[in-house]
């Protein structure tokens, strides 16, 4: 499923969407930026409540397909210039994180 | 002969917003030299994780990457205020973060581990109120 696929289903709302056609495999779900650097794997769709800019370079450096910001949680002006300008997808959503990862793996 | 290639990158220590912008930047320049994935995923995660670190602890640092055909080698170099204890700063868990730097999503203890998991070689030299210099290598 592409990162514009999951758009389509209407959960999840895009934020950021220079690649909208990456495809996600797998999926990651985390806050601590050390732990998901580590554990995330390339393609996957990175579920957190986490929004600084940091995420956009844990994004980049884990080549992760998208960030799905969970719980209502949203970027900043400054962090979304900074995610188009990296080419980082971003997509959020009002469910809670286990409820976004439930729905997302459904899905995948 | 080849010749050897070396990046070199200053980290800001003021600016926490734009830590990872040399880890970002060495990504790049090694998927340009067609490294394979692997490789660019255990320099980046290694790189990253020390930039943070000087970023957090040293106000910054300096930051090398030399490309020879063996390996990759990241130096590490900072003027902070050294590493008091090297055993205990390298288990998971343990860490001296600021509550506004774990608020970000850091300080999980994770670092100092994660260079060492994601990396084939890796020294550190530190000395309190001098500096700390850390050496990692990735094979290719």
């Amino acid at each position: 499923m592409t990162v514009n696929e999951l758009i389509s289903t209407g959960y999840f709302k895009p934020v950021s969407l220079p690649s909208p056609n990456r495809e996600i495999v797998g999926a990651y779900v985390g806050d601590l930026l050390s732990w998901v650097m580590g554990r995330a794997e390339a393609d996957n769709a990175w579920i957190t409540i986490m929004s600084n800019v940091n995420v956009i370079a844990v994004a980049t450096l884990t080549d992760v397909s998208c960030v799905i910001l969970a719980e209502g949680v949203s970027l900043d002006g400054e962090v979304l210039s900074v995610a188009l300008e990296k080419g980082v997808n971003v997509l959020s959503c009002e469910l809670p994180l286990y409820e976004a990862a439930i729905k997302l793996g459904g899905m995948i | 002969m080849s010749e050897e290639l070396v990046f070199r990158f200053k980290v800001d220590g003021d600016d926490f917003t734009s830590a990872g912008q040399a880890s970002v930047q060495v990504k790049k320049n090694l998927r340009q030299l067609g490294l394979s994935a692997e490789v660019i995923k255990r320099v980046s995660v290694a790189m990253y994780e020390g930039e943070i670190n000087m970023v957090i602890h040293a106000g910054g640092g300096d930051a090398e990457v030399r490309v020879s055909e063996d390996y990759i080698e990241i130096v590490l170099d900072d003027k902070g205020p050294g590493i008091k204890n090297i055993d205990l700063a390298m288990q998971e868990g343990y860490s001296t973060a600021s509550d506004t730097i774990r608020s970000l999503g850091f300080g999980a203890g994770m670092g100092l581990p994660n260079m060492r998991k994601y990396t084939d070689y890796m020294d550190i030299q530190s000395e309190i109120g001098v500096g700390t210099k850390i050496v990692m290598r990735v094979n290719c």
